[in-house]
């Protein structure tokens, strides 16, 4: 019994840690030890069937196409995060404009966001935006799958960014607002020069922290064929025979890599946040 | 021609009517207090000169131009009206001199190096020498009210407005904030104080106002006011009050 499915157990205890934001710094030890005892076993198996290169052989033959894979992995997040941070704030800003007209789409854009699960809005932004835009110079834009996923994933986390700075912005005292107004600031220039700067710093770890789940949800573009580190390592088990003791160390190392990427952002952002919770 | 001009100034927040007819002058160097209960509408009223707050009837008019008017250039009318707050409500991302040279800079874009020569010389002035690069949260309540009275002196206004602004101090920081402004006095800025210190009002006041319920229940020089009250509310406050 324990040698017939020493993985699933493992992948079990795995899974069991990765959604705790408490993992520390010896968690993350264990985690590697798991992964190269897993590792070793799927060796051992190797060995029992020497026709075929072990499950690990494979897997290192592999790992450089992981490895581009990841690199879109990093970019979309990147650019998921760009976009989402930049009409985000903006959309934030909009939601406490004095104008209804400004303020209720505003509201309503943030919330449909917010509250939607991202794989369906994954889903309907595939379906919905075209593969081809025609540009103003009359060049048509090809809008590849990787770059209708960038889209989608941007639109929860700017509903989010701007529900952050929304709240940022509430959050300072009305006093702000009003010895800038005596000192003859507009409103545009109160919020650029005297309340945004406020915001920044307490908006910052919660960004982060939605940078990170971001980057943890690119890989749902596999689904749609995107040929990110998941997508590649599904890839590369069907082109390597699509063995069954493949999908553990190949999964067990997209789980590693994820983690060795995320898990220093979310010390990061603690640290940020210890840091201006004893400013303040 | 009066500095300041409120004539039967009426302002209600909803059904609530808080001023209801308050009309007084302000003469260039002149230095008034507005003394009454709390919820009275002394806060409620200088807000209305700067235009913080909007009023539904009556006229207000700093040096000639009229508060109460739609097409109102809040700017000029806030060159021209100073305002410092019970809560000092400095910035708190800056440092003291940046504080006092944000709305020079920002605001009217005067030239840098001039606001900073000026801004240095306001803080010395209110006694803060040294503390130019200190954040606000590492200054006492006494100081910051100070560099928030040299923040608001740094747009060289005519007219200054202090609402309580020594309520939230601690005893022995008043002292220092009441010197300045004394100082300032002093010097012929024109002052309209929201105060609840009868000593400092009998001291600087040039005309006290006694304010009750949204209207001016009497007024006159502080040493007639203080000591023979007419109006028997007058008389009962500055008796629970002295
Ligand atoms: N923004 C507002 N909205 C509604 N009501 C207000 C507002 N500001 C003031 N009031 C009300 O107006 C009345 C007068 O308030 P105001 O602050 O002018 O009194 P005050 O004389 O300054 O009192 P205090 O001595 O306590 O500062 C109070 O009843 C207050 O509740
Ligand atoms: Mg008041």
């Amino acid at each position: 019994m324990k040698t017939v499915r020493p993985f699933r157990i493992d992948a079990e205890a795995l899974s069991s840690f990765l959604p705790s934001r408490a993992i520390r710094g010896w968690q993350g030890l264990l985690l590697l030890g798991i992964f190269l005892a897993s590792l070793a076993a799927a060796q051992a198996q190797g060995v029992a069937a020497p026709q075929t290169p072990s499950a690990i052989a494979t897997l290192i033959e592999w790992m450089p196409f992981i490895l581009k894979g990841f690199v879109l992995n990093l970019v979309m997040s990147f650019l998921a995060m760009g976009i989402a941070t930049v009409l985000g704030i903006a959309l934030g800003m909009l939601q406490l404009s004095h104008s209804r007209l400004l303020r209720a789409p505003a509201w309503i854009i943030t919330h449909l966001f917010r509250n939607s699960p991202w794989l369906v809005i994954l889903f309907v932004v595939m379906l919905l935006v075209p593969f081809e835009v025609e540009l103003p110079g009359g060049r048509n834009l090809i809008l590849s799958d990787w770059i209708k996923a960038t889209i989608a994933f941007s639109l929860p986390v700017m509903a989010n960014v701007s529900e952050i700075v929304r709240g940022a912005i509430v959050s300072i005292p009305r006093g702000q607002w009003e010895s800038a107004e005596s000192l003859a600031f507009t409103r545009g220039q109160t919020l650029r020069w005297i309340i945004l700067p406020q915001c920044v710093k307490r908006a910052i770890p919660p960004w982060m922290n939605w940078y990170a789940l971001l980057a943890m949800a690119t890989p749902m573009a596999s689904i749609l064929g995107v040929r990110e580190a998941v997508g590649n390592a599904q890839a590369a088990m069907e082109a390597a025979g699509a063995r069954p003791e493949l999908l553990v160390p190949f999964y067990l190392f997209l789980l590693l890599l994820f983690f060795a990427y995320i898990y220093p952002i979310s010390i990061w952002t603690r640290a940020i946040e210890r840091k201006y919770a004893v400013e303040t | 021609m009066p500095l300041v001009e409120v004539h039967d100034v009426h302002k209600s927040f909803g059904d609530l009517e808080v001023l209801k007819g308050v009309s007084f002058d302000v003469r260039q160097g002149e230095v008034v207090c507005i003394i009454g209960p709390s919820g009275s509408g002394k806060s409620t009223l200088i807000r209305c000169i700067n235009g913080l707050n909007n009023i539904q009837q009556g006229s207000i008019k700093v040096e000639g131009q009229e508060v109460n008017d739609p097409n109102l250039n809040l700017l000029e009318l806030r060159k021209k009206v100073g305002i410092v707050f019970q809560q000092y409500n400095l910035f708190p991302h800056k440092t003291a001199l940046e504080n006092v040279m944000m709305a020079p800079v920002k605001v009217l874009k005067e030239p840098k190096k001039e606001v900073e020569e000026r801004a240095r010389a306001l803080i010395a002035k209110v006694r803060l020498g040294g503390k130019e690069d200190v954040y606000p949260g590492h200054l006492s309540g006494g100081q910051q009210q100070r560099v928030a009275i040299a923040r608001s002196l740094a747009m060289r206004p005519d007219v200054m407005l202090f609402d309580e602004v020594t309520a939230a101090l601690d005893p022995e920081t008043v002292k220092e904030v009441l010197l300045t402004i004394k100082e300032l006095a002093a010097e012929g800025m024109t002052c309209i104080l929201v105060t609840h210190e009868m000593g400092f009002a009998r001291e600087v006041a040039d005309h006290v106002y006694f304010t009750d319920r949204g209207v001016i229940v009497e007024h006159g020089p502080p040493e007639e006011l203080f000591t023979r009250a007419k109006d028997e509310r007058t008389q009962r406050f500055l008796s629970q009050v002295v």
